[in-house]
């Protein structure tokens, strides 16, 4: 599903975040990607959907040459991937509902399917009730879960998530961790970044381990 | 294509919404962008009048034929004889000298002058209308009759048709120029409301970028809300000029009448002010494209926000 073949990343200000990473991910598999802060566990997440490019190096998504891709083909790159982000990114001016709404909205999704998978997306992740709450309303946990229920609602076979425990509380964390591997045991491949690795104890899990930006030893 | 369709319907309620949502920035800008309009508009409809002006009093050019003075009738009616053989005059009518006297005998403080004459001054007349108005033919069918004898002179009666027609010309190139301004005005306008409108919704923008937006997608509800803004606008410019032609009809016709001229206001037709509408709304589209485009072209639009990020 994904391959990293020699990628480097270097940033404009002349930090190295990634040398020379090599790893893939089968299809169906969940895997950690483990370090410390600053091993380069985000940079190496957001190669996955062209939002950063390799300085060198090639990354490939589901037969894809993500680096090569041209600048029109991203969008439908990314539709095919559920992000959750560590800033969850929710909109605060609309209804949890419209919230996960949006990624079927923007591609064109027919509204009356759509609504049925929102709500089906909601339910998934424990937030059936809430669906006309505001964002502002709902509580950490709540909107992480949010986040997810966005990232799922229009059914990609690969889910990135980039610390999806961190500001949560052990208990939520784990629920967290829970919903993610959920997702792993319909077939999708989860891929999620944490430098808490304890949080996902309980999960069947490959674990990549990063150190400086390379595999750790 | 039903989809097409739905998503541009889905982004022009979008607009449409937003554009409710801030009534008082809508109208604001909708004045901004008619006043901007309102005035090539009422330049081109005071133009279109002056045209009509020109050449509705003059109709086509005549020629004047004055006689000698001391040609008699025998010589008027060899000419009238002429006249009609002649292929290049549509028509004429003839002028007695006499009428000539009788009519400006008429005219207020000219009688006493010309009663204290010993003859009449006046010659016979006769007025051509051509049957071909353009300037070479003018000029041929003119030394044609100068030649003949008997006739003193002929005058060419469409000179300040002409000087009004130069005018004009001048008049439309200004108007043209005005014109240019203005639109690009009107672009800079929208391209300026739309930043605003983009800076607004960045969150959503960018967030909609990493979901896997187009850049379509992005563009389209910007597009409409600046060519529904655009024809607010041009609503409200089609206001100012019907209000303006209201305000001044009444005295110019006065002021024709008392010229003599049958002069009414033309108002513009419905085409027109169509034609008006459809001007501003795609102004404020290409205002509102530049502006996403310029946007989306952004190094870290699309990207994660440039916040430093420690876990990286």
């Amino acid at each position: 599903m994904i391959r990293f073949e020699h990628v480097c990343k270097r940033y404009p200000d002349g930090i190295e975040a990634l040398h020379d990473l090599s790893f893939s991910i089968a299809a169906g598999e969940m895997v950690l990607v483990t370090g410390r802060s600053g091993a380069g566990k985000s940079t190496a997440l957001r190669l996955i959907p062209a939002i950063e490019r390799a300085s060198s190096g090639e990354v490939i998504v589901a037969g894809q040459n993500v680096g090569r891709l041209k600048r029109r083909a991203i969008p439908y790159l990314r539709r095919r991937i559920g992000l959750v982000f560590q800033d969850h990114k929710l909109l605060f001016d609309r209804s949890a509902f419209d919230n996960v709404m949006l990624p079927l909205a923007l591609s064109g999704y027919p509204a009356r399917d759509a609504q049925r998978r929102v709500s089906a997306a909601l339910d998934k992740v424990g937030l059936g009730e809430r669906a006309r709450a505001m964002p502002v309303a709902l509580s950490g946990g709540e909107q992480q879960r949010l986040a997810i229920a966005r990232a799922i609602v229009h059914r990609p076979a690969l889910l990135v998530a980039d610390e999806p425990t961190t500001n949560l509380d052990a208990d939520h964390a784990r629920e967290i961790a829970r919903l993610l591997e959920s997702f792993r045991q319909v077939g999708v491949t989860v891929v999620v970044a944490t430098h808490d690795e304890s949080v996902f104890a309980a999960c069947d899990a490959r674990r990549i381990a990063l150190d400086r930006g390379a595999l750790a030893a | 294509m039903r989809n097409w369709l739905a998503q541009h319907r889905d982004a022009f309620g979008r607009a449409a919404r937003r554009l409710a949502g801030s009534p008082v920035s809508t109208l604001l800008a909708a004045a901004v962008i008619g006043i901007a309009l309102a005035l090539p508009a009422a330049g081109e409809v005071l133009l279109r009048n002056l045209l009509a002006l020109g050449s509705g009093v003059s109709g086509r050019p005549e020629l004047s034929v004055f006689l000698a003075t001391e040609a008699d009738k025998g010589d008027a009616a060899r000419i009238q004889a002429r006249l009609r053989r002649t292929e290049g005059a549509r028509s004429f009518r003839f002028v007695a000298r006499e009428q000539t006297l009788e009519r400006l005998r008429r005219t207020e403080g000219l009688a006493e002058v010309l009663d204290s004459l010993p003859h009449n001054p006046f010659p016979d007349a006769f007025v051509v209308e051509p049957a071909d108005a353009s300037e070479r033919s003018l000029a041929q069918l003119r030394e044609t009759i100068a030649a003949w004898p008997g006739v003193e002179h002929v005058q060419l009666d469409n000179a300040w048709v002409k000087r009004l027609a130069a005018l004009l010309g001048i008049a439309r190139g200004a108007l043209l120029a005005l014109g240019a301004l203005l639109a690009t005005a009107l672009v800079v306008i929208t391209f300026n409301t739309i930043r605003l409108q983009i800076l607004g919704q960045r969150d959503e923008i960018e967030l909609s970028r990493l979901l896997g937006a187009t850049d379509g997608f992005i563009r389209r509800p910007l597009c409409y809300f600046g060519a529904l803004q655009g024809l607010a606008g041009g609503a409200v410019a089609c206001l100012i000029v019907l209000g303006s032609l209201e305000a001044v009809r009444a005295p110019l016709t006065e002021l024709a009448g008392l010229y003599n001229l049958a002069f009414t206001l033309r108002d513009p037709t419905p085409g027109d002010a169509a034609a008006l509408l459809a001007a501003a709304a795609a102004l404020g589209w290409l205002g509102a494209w530049l502006s996403v485009s310029r946007h989306l072209r952004e190094p870290r639009a699309g990207a994660m926000p440039a916040a430093p990020d420690p876990t990286r």
